[in-house]
């Protein structure tokens, strides 16, 4: 402890079960939506992804009432955020998406896959995507990372170092029948996927 | 200007995870230990609305229908800051509310309590240039949640706000000052630490009330991120 006054950050609450006519009303409640799980803008380049998964409680149980928000850089590792001082991205892909899970559970993005970022040490991370997890139960979010499953990059990336090995799988979205990448969120359990102190 | 989001004093002031006395929290805290990491690019970047995402007269949810909503009228303001006690500019806010009653439009929300036709109950608006937000609303009412006998939520508003980097989001909620629910609240009570908590509590503010009109609450939100400056001196 230094002698610095503790700050006054304002404390985190659960989102709650009824957020969605709010943030996610996907045209249900008389409130349009400020965000969708749905990216890809005309300009942008790059290969399109389609993210999917399940959210479950530590009874294996879906959850029906989370939202997810991802933010990640473009096909060629930029951000649109002016804080991105390489130049940031030059087409009109944002880079965040927002969604609700369904009622049994499950959720979409379709995206970009994003290109290598600099990490601390200047050389580039795996490509990942960044996600919060929000709902009910939850006082504060999670943060955690999608990887992609078949990168070389993975092996040498530095956070994905800092995870234990045997929980490494985890943070890994790996292709399905539909050529979809898979990215469950257990929140408890034998699987409980990795989140992240940032 | 270049903030730095310190790990440590950002634990102190959130509930933890796993607070049995609100039951949602028992299968949905992780049980396995947070891995620390420290930010990148990728954690200190985040998304820029354009003004696309807010609309005229999305801060004010008593005109989104034909006629006015009942109840309490009130205007909540405030200013969204850093930690050290700058505006934050252009921070989206988005809320969401009971009505009057204490019943939510959302369609899960069965509680014997009237809807009202003239109220959904979410807005959303920027931040100005020196951080500060104004809504008008009406008072949301207390409601029934089952999580123990008698289980009522103290009065609240829903807040979601954006900072600059992806580690700066909150989502939070907004008490009114006095309400003999907070004893009885596990969500108020989750927070530890007693000054946190009463962080979330508004203040009545005679001054920004409109005379023949509506009540005034002042709300303040102080995101994660400072400036980096400071922290060289304190190593
Ligand atoms: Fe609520």
């Amino acid at each position: 402890m230094s002698g610095k006054i503790v700050t006054g950050l304002t404390p985190s609450q659960t989102v709650g079960p009824f957020f969605a006519y709010g943030l996610v009303s996907n045209g249900t409640y008389a409130w349009p939506d400020a965000f969708s799980h749905d990216l890809v803008t005309p300009d942008a380049s790059g290969e399109r992804i389609r993210v999917v998964g399940n959210v479950y409680d530590g009874d294996g149980a879906a959850i029906p009432d989370a939202m997810l928000e991802i933010w990640q850089a473009d096909s060629q590792g930029r951000f649109n955020d002016p804080r991105d001082t390489r130049g940031g991205s030059n087409t009109s892909f944002k880079g965040f998406g927002r969604t609700g899970t369904s009622a049994q559970g499950g959720y979409g993005f379709e995206t970009i896959k994003p290109g290598g970022v600099p990490g601390l040490d200047g050389k580039l991370q795996a490509p990942h995507i960044l996600m919060a997890v929000f709902a009910r139960g939850l006082l504060l979010h999670l943060y955690t990372r999608i990887y992609f499953d078949g990168e070389a990059a993975n092996d040498t990336d530095a956070v994905l170092a800092q995870v234990p090995p045997d929980r490494r799988a985890t943070l890994i979205a790996r292709r399905d029948a539909d050529g979809a990448y898979r990215f469950d969120i257990h929140l408890q359990g034998d699987n409980e996927t990795v989140f992240f102190d940032v | 200007m270049t903030l730095v989001y310190p790990i440590e004093p950002h634990h102190a002031a959130h509930p933890k995870y796993l607070s049995p006395d609100y039951k949602s929290s028992i299968k949905r805290a992780p049980q396995k230990p947070l891995v620390i990491i420290r930010q990148t690019m990728s954690e200190l970047t985040g998304p820029v609305y354009g003004h696309e995402a807010v609309r005229v007269g999305d801060n004010d949810l008593t005109t989104q229908h034909a006629a006015e909503p009942l109840g309490e009228r009130i205007i909540v303001h405030g200013r969204v800051l850093d930690e050290d006690g700058r505006g934050v500019p252009h921070a989206l806010l988005e809320v969401w509310q009971a009505n009057a009653c204490g019943r939510y439009i959302h369609v899960r929300d069965q509680h014997p309590a009237p809807l009202d036709p003239n109220f959904t109950g979410a807005g959303r608006t920027q931040t100005d240039a020196d951080g500060r937000y104004k809504f008008v609303t009406i008072k949301p009412g207390a409601y029934p949640w089952g999580n123990h006998p008698n289980a009522w939520r103290s009065a609240h508003i829903h807040f979601s706000v954006f900072g600059h980097a992806f580690v700066s989001r909150l989502v939070t909620q907004m008490y009114f000052p006095g309400d003999p629910l907070f004893a009885f609240d596990p969500i108020f009570n989750a927070v530890p630490d007693e000054q946190a908590r009463f962080r979330m509590v508004s203040s009545f503010d005679l001054e920004a009330t409109q005379p023949e009109w509506a009540l005034a609450y002042r709300f303040d939100i102080v995101l994660r991120g400072r400036d980096a400056t400071p922290m060289e001196t304190q190593a």
